[in-house]
């Protein structure tokens, strides 16, 4: 172990690192939203909408972030919609992250009494007042373990950016053992800066979701 | 006597092509307590919630004052908060506290003063005997107090007219007394209720009137005199020697 290259080039990994963090962020609050709206639609079976909804889930679950990075990334400039690498991983991680988080918020949504909807009804609340205060803080709380774990996944699938060479974590580690040979430093740089992005998140996502756990109303 | 608030005319429900409700008419007048009792799946849960609009009707209307409910059409939001209904799972908002179920819709729906709703939730949840539990959350409470908070939370919306759909199916005896005391309560008031509900005792002591419904029909209606101590129909009849125990020794050997 080298000590001396690991102090010089920690730097470009707290850049790197940065970098991974600014895009896997964006790119998650963009999934949330895209997920949330899916979830609503098919909780309402919009007519037209849920169909829509219903291929993109199987559309992004089923092809590797990989294929769809590669066809934002070179696809795009073709129908002459220029863009820069950020954006496109942004949208790739949105693109990917939506259907999973549709699915977790599905799944909270369908955990609620069909009851509950008559109950807020029955006191005159209109469809919109029920979602927002009756329905959606029930459903959002009895999806967080599905929502944690999807924000970990995301946040470990950025490192597929390095494809549409954008300089992240894995790209900076790939780079670097090319260029001094360098395998192990590189690696346990990168695992580090990986670890102490994640680490974080799952803690604070166990803290979470013991306080909110749908059974802890009240605990 | 008092004026009609609420008609149930010529109303029709069916299910999947079976029909629940079959031409019912119905009056309640201000201030009245009416008691619908009847076999399982006669329609009387079905009449309750056609009044408000939870099920869909086929035909006939359901008016309240000015407002209107016909198949497929009526202000469901405005007719609504002008009737209250008690549901017999009690269906509070498990994510909020006591006083926020109650607050929720008087709050945003009738866009009150907090304060003021506050106060009025606070002095009926001291009528209840709930006012210590006002920050507790549905699951800390029993089934009689979570459903006292069920008809504190109807009440706020100061509804003219309350629904009580069997609210004591669910609940072990005791906790049946407490909730029935509250419903007394509220008869002494001169609140307008419509309860459905099998404890034929309570139906004796807080109905104006009876209904007695099967097959989606009123079969027969009077006075609770009238309707238990003499009813005329063999089929009323028949019901009410339910809720009757023989003696063993006069039990015929079958």
């Amino acid at each position: 172990m080298n000590w001396e290259y690991i102090q010089k080039y920690l730097p470009m990994y707290e850049k790197a690192a940065l970098l991974t963090l600014k895009l896997g962020v964006i790119g998650i609050l963009c999934a949330i939203l895209i997920g949330l709206c899916c979830a609503v639609i098919l909780y309402y079976r919009v007519p037209v909408f849920k169909r829509i909804v219903a291929v993109y889930i199987e559309l992004s679950r089923n092809t590797p972030l990989l294929v769809q990075l590669f066809f934002i990334y070179y696809g795009l400039p073709k129908i002459g919609i220029a863009t820069s690498a950020e954006v496109c991983g942004i949208a790739g991680l949105a693109f990917l992250g939506g259907s999973y988080m549709a699915e977790s918020f599905r799944s909270g949504f369908e955990a609620i009494d069909k009851i509950q909807e008559e109950s807020a009804a029955s006191l005159g609340m209109n469809s919109h007042q029920i979602m927002r205060y009756v329905i959606l803080p029930q459903a959002v709380s009895v999806s967080v373990p599905g929502f944690l774990a999807n924000i970990i996944f995301l946040l470990k699938e950025t490192s597929v950016f390095s494809a549409i060479s954008l300089m992240d974590l894995m790209f900076t580690a790939k780079d670097l053992i090319g260029l001094y040979y360098k395998t192990t430093e590189s690696l346990v740089l990168l695992v580090f800066f990986y670890l102490i992005i994640l680490l974080p998140v799952s803690l604070l996502g166990m803290w979470v979701e013991r306080r909110v756990r749908y059974a802890g109303f009240g605990a | 006597m008092e004026e009609t608030i609420l008609t149930v005319n010529h109303l029709k429900k069916e299910y999947e092509g079976k029909p629940i409700l079959n031409d019912l008419d119905l009056e309640v007048k201000k201030g009245e307590v009416v008691v619908i009792i009847g076999p399982s799946g006669c329609g009387k849960s079905t009449l309750l919630r056609c009044m408000n609009g939870l099920e869909q009707i086929q035909s006939g209307s359901v008016k309240l004052r000015e407002d209107t409910i016909e198949a497929g059409a009526g202000n469901l939001v405005r007719i609504r908060q002008k009737i209250g209904m008690v549901f017999q799972n009690y269906e509070l908002f498990p994510h909020l506290s006591v006083l926020n179920n109650i607050l929720l819709a008087p709050t945003k729906v009738q866009k009150r003063d907090k304060k003021d709703v506050k106060e009025e939730a606070l002095k009926l949840l001291d009528r209840v005997g709930l006012r210590d539990k006002a920050d507790s959350y549905p699951r800390q409470l029993s089934g009689g107090q979570k459903q006292r908070v069920a008809i504190v939370r109807a009440l706020c919306m100061n509804p003219e007219i309350l629904l009580f759909d069997e609210v004591t199916a669910a609940l072990d005896p005791e906790m049946v007394r407490e909730v029935l005391d509250v419903m007394l309560e509220l008869a002494k008031q001169k609140r307008t209720m419509v309860i459905v509900t099998h404890e034929m005792q309570f139906a004796q002591a807080v109905a104006d009137r009876v209904l007695f419904i099967d097959q989606g029909k009123i079969l027969e209606e009077g006075t609770p005199e009238e309707i238990f101590k003499h009813p005329k129909k063999e089929r009323t009849k028949q019901f009410l020697n339910i809720f009757q125990f023989k003696k063993v020794e006069e039990r015929k050997i079958s």
